[in-house]
């Protein structure tokens, strides 16, 4: 027995929830009330589809991605292959690793491409398509663990950084991951490619063979995972400080060199308290000037650690609606 | 790709990804689950915040999206409902939260699980005053027979749907319909149904009903007939004369019982139509969607020329229809024909007093079902004391924190009013059967008097400890409070 898509308006009046069976997006657009009510039905039309649409070809996105690889009919299947490709040769992945910002992209089009907005956003779960016009711009709250609700920092995305898509990814979130990390949280041109990278930063970041670290193959738990029998984390004792520090590193080597092949703008990294970024967060004015002064003001080309105690933030929620932060 | 399942693990149907899901887990959407080899719903556990001002709306949290903060809430002043607590048919064990809390200095016990009722229906209660089937005919959802029309009640018809007949004792495709039918009636959705020999309608829990295509705005106050009964000594002397207009009964002031009492001078009006008694006409037009339920939107077209002999210039002629949605105010010219005049205010009061009186046209849904005796089992482990507790007003029985009416008799056979309770509060196993919340509060010690589950009852706050899958909800503020002691001469206690 089907259930049937939900469509409706948040109690707030403002904002979109649409959900169909494992797909979750809030929704928000700012310009003319005409042009967000025009937006918001061009986005229902086109999410209601959009099931169906992936499950025709299911099997292929759930198979590793090679040179060989069928090319996928749908639109955007097409773009989480697209995504994922620059991976393809250097490790295990399937288009599934893509799908969250890859839907969130193709509902944003069709509301931009069907009214005039000033600013708009698409959040699939923590993966988050922007559309912002020249002058714009949106605030994003970042989260150390998916489930918590604290903020460890925000970043300003404005229309002027080529920034339109932001991605969080982690073994504690509703995916698997193959690494420890608690989340990390990576920008990037698109939501489709900020996606795939969260997922290859967030695997890196690992220890092999720790005794602390609970491994199971992804299909003990789901059957059909795309993962096969990979070994999935499952549950993380309490690290040492070294051994956070040699994870975290490994991660960011990782991050490092997707900036320079400009797969990716920048990311965050956090396992277990501590948090590193690159310095690209820094640059271009992202990290918003209340949270950078909690920054140690350490100038490192490749990370900052901010300790724990140190943070003193105010509490908000867990995945800070950027409609909510007045600009 | 799946070369060889596990045991126990089910396919889920519930969208186009038809997930494995292996015993114990959940689905890709993480709502649905496999809990003993059946597919249940498994949406975060929803606890009732007691509204701290009247009036307060409940706003339903989204999972991701406003996550609880953690706060603890006073105990008393949070219960823990049933819907997604999940259950433990068909074992017989305890049910999964049995739930401790101090309230006015007594420590209570909740006990809370979800029912798979085989046993269930819904009785929908539909206002409207078009016939929309002879009484036990029956009533199909995709063609699939789910149920019958029983009685017609004041300004209502009433429908059974469901029962477990339907569900189990008919075709495959038959119950899984009902089930289907049940479920969507009972968590709000909209359902349309087919009468044999009668009419379609579009029926969701406290929206306006839909009948062959026409929404029903308003319960009319009454025919046309009584309508003058009841509103003549409010327009006696305001005005020489008034017709409300009614597809049924079209009444006329001066020629009404009502209006011969008070004294009303005949008018010499003249009414298209079969008169039935004095001041009573039928069929003064077709029936339609204009004036009280006629077809027509200018009401002078029910009147013939005024009687010469008796009528007289400037007499007051007030028109409206039996739900005071429609109104107009005439006088008579030198040659007694109407002419259309504002509504004098004095008029105007009484219009809206008939408007007033209007209740707006609803579609209401009661589950109903029975708590077998593995639900029984999971509160104590001597079935009979919980339903003689019950009966004899010792154990409260809520749905989803909402009351629920417990039938006299044997057995647990209960009724609740859906639109009480929380958003998507039901589920369903593919057996078929309804999955329904169902919560037992009683004192301690009287539970323990019962041969309940003493080792397994657990403190409030530990409960809610445990933040994942919890959501926090406002209650209703037109249900009591569950934990509250109900004063003595509460019928529900």
């Amino acid at each position: 027995m089907r259930d049937p898509a939900t469509i409706r308006l948040l109690p707030d009046g403002q904002r979109l929830h649409l959900n169909d069976g494992p797909i979750d997006l809030i929704i928000g657009a700012d310009g003319a009330a005409k042009e967000i009510r025009r937006a918001y039905g061009a986005a229902a039309r086109r999410f209601v589809r959009i099931l169906d649409e992936l499950c025709a070809e299911l099997p292929l996105l759930r198979t590793r991605q090679t040179h060989n690889s069928e090319l996928p009919a749908g639109a955007i299947a097409r773009r989480m292959t697209d995504a994922v490709s620059p991976y393809r040769d250097r490790c295990f992945i399937t288009p599934m690793a893509a799908v969250a910002g890859a839907v969130a992209e193709a509902v944003l089009d069709a509301m931009t491409k069907a009214a005039q907005l000033r600013r708009s956003y698409v959040n699939n779960g923590g993966d988050i398509a922007l559309h912002l016009v020249s002058g714009q711009s949106y605030t994003i709250g970042m989260v150390e663990r998916p489930e918590t609700t604290s903020l460890f920092a925000s970043v300003e995305v404005s229309s002027a950084v080529p920034v339109r898509g932001v991605a969080t990814s982690g073994w504690r979130g509703r995916s698997f991951s193959l690494g420890i990390a608690d989340a990390v949280t990576v920008l990037a041109e698109t939501a489709a490619h900020a996606d795939a990278a969260a997922t290859i930063i967030a695997n890196a970041i690992n220890l092999p063979n720790h005794p602390a670290i609970l491994r199971i193959p992804a299909r003990e738990i789901a059957p059909d995972s795309d993962l096969l029998d990979l070994p999935v984390t499952h549950a993380v004792g309490p690290l040492r400080l070294q051994e956070i520090a040699q994870a975290l590193d490994a991660g960011m080597v990782v991050a490092d060199q997707l900036r320079s092949q400009h797969l990716i703008h920048s990311a965050a990294l956090c396992l277990q308290g501590h948090v590193r970024i690159t310095s690209s967060l820094c640059r271009d004015g992202l990290l918003r000037p209340s949270v950078a002064a909690h920054l140690p003001s350490r100038e490192s080309e490749t990370a900052i650690v901010i300790p724990s105690e140190a943070r003193n933030l105010p509490l908000r929620s867990v995945y800070e609606e950027p409609s909510l932060c007045p600009k | 790709m799946i070369d060889t399942l596990p045991k126990d693990t089910i396919r889920c149907d519930a969208c186009p990804v038809l997930c494995y899901i292996k015993l114990g887990q959940t689905g890709a959407c993480d709502r649905y689950g496999n809990f003993n080899g059946q597919l249940v719903r498994v949406d975060p556990h929803i606890l009732l915040d007691r509204a701290k001002s009247q009036g307060t709306p409940v706003v339903p949290f989204l999972e991701r999206e406003g996550e609880w903060d953690g706060t603890l809430a006073k105990s008393t002043d949070t219960f823990v409902t049933a819907i997604g607590a999940g259950t433990t048919y068909p074992d017989y064990k305890p049910a999964p939260f049995i739930v401790s809390s101090e309230v006015d200095g007594v420590d209570m016990v909740t006990v809370v699980t979800e029912g798979i009722f085989s046993y269930c229906g819904v009785k929908l209660k539909i206002d409207t005053d078009r016939h929309l089937g002879p009484e036990r005919n029956l009533v199909r959802a995709q063609g699939e027979p789910v149920g019958h029309v029983t009685t017609a009640e004041y300004g209502s018809q009433m429908l059974s749907i469901g029962g477990v007949h339907h569900l189990t004792g008919g075709t495959k495709r038959e119950g899984r319909v009902t089930c289907e039918t049940l479920l969507d009636l009972c968590n709000g959705k909209e359902v349309a149904l087919i009468i044999d020999e009668g009419a379609s309608i579009t029926v969701a829990a406290g929206k306006p009903p839909i009948v062959n295509g026409q929404q029903e705005e308003r319960m009319r106050v009454g025919c046309g007939s009584a309508t003058i009964g009841m509103f003549a000594k409010q327009w006696f002397g305001k005005v020489d004369e008034v017709v409300v207009v009614d597809d049924h009964i079209t009444g006329v002031l001066s020629e009404h019982q009502a209006g011969k009492m008070l004294g009303v001078r005949e008018t010499g009006v003249a009414i298209q139509g079969r008169r039935s008694t004095p001041g009573r006409y039928f069929q003064v037009a077709q029936p339609g969607t204009g004036w009280g339920g006629t077809n027509i939107s200018d009401p002078l077209v029910i009147l013939k020329p005024f009687k010469p002999k008796i009528a007289w210039p400037y007499l007051r002629l007030l028109m409206v229809s039996t739900t005071g949605e429609q109104a107009a105010y005439y006088e008579l010219d030198e040659s007694l024909r109407p002419v259309e005049k504002d509504l004098p205010e004095q008029l105007r009061e009484s219009v809206e007093r008939v408007r007033e009186n209007c209740e707006p046209a609803l579609t209401t849904v009661l589950f109903m079902a029975g708590a077998g005796g593995s639900l029984r089992a999971g509160a104590t482990e001597n079935p009979v004391k919980l339903t003689n507790s019950v009966k004899h007003r010792l154990t409260r029985v809520t749905s989803g924190g909402a009351p629920a009416y417990i039938w006299p008799g044997g057995g647990i056979t209960f009724m609740v009013d859906v639109s009480r309770m929380p958003e998507n509060a039901f589920g369903y196993v593919p057996t078929p059967a309804l999955v329904a919340p169902i919560e037992f509060t009683l004192k301690r010690a009287d539970y323990a008097g019962l041969g309940g589950h003493m080792d397994y009852v657990r403190p409030l706050d530990e409960v809610l400890r445990e933040k994942q899958r919890q959501r926090l909800l406002t209650s209703l503020p037109q249900n009591p409070w569950p934990l509250k002691t109900p004063p003595e001469n509460d019928p529900h206690r």
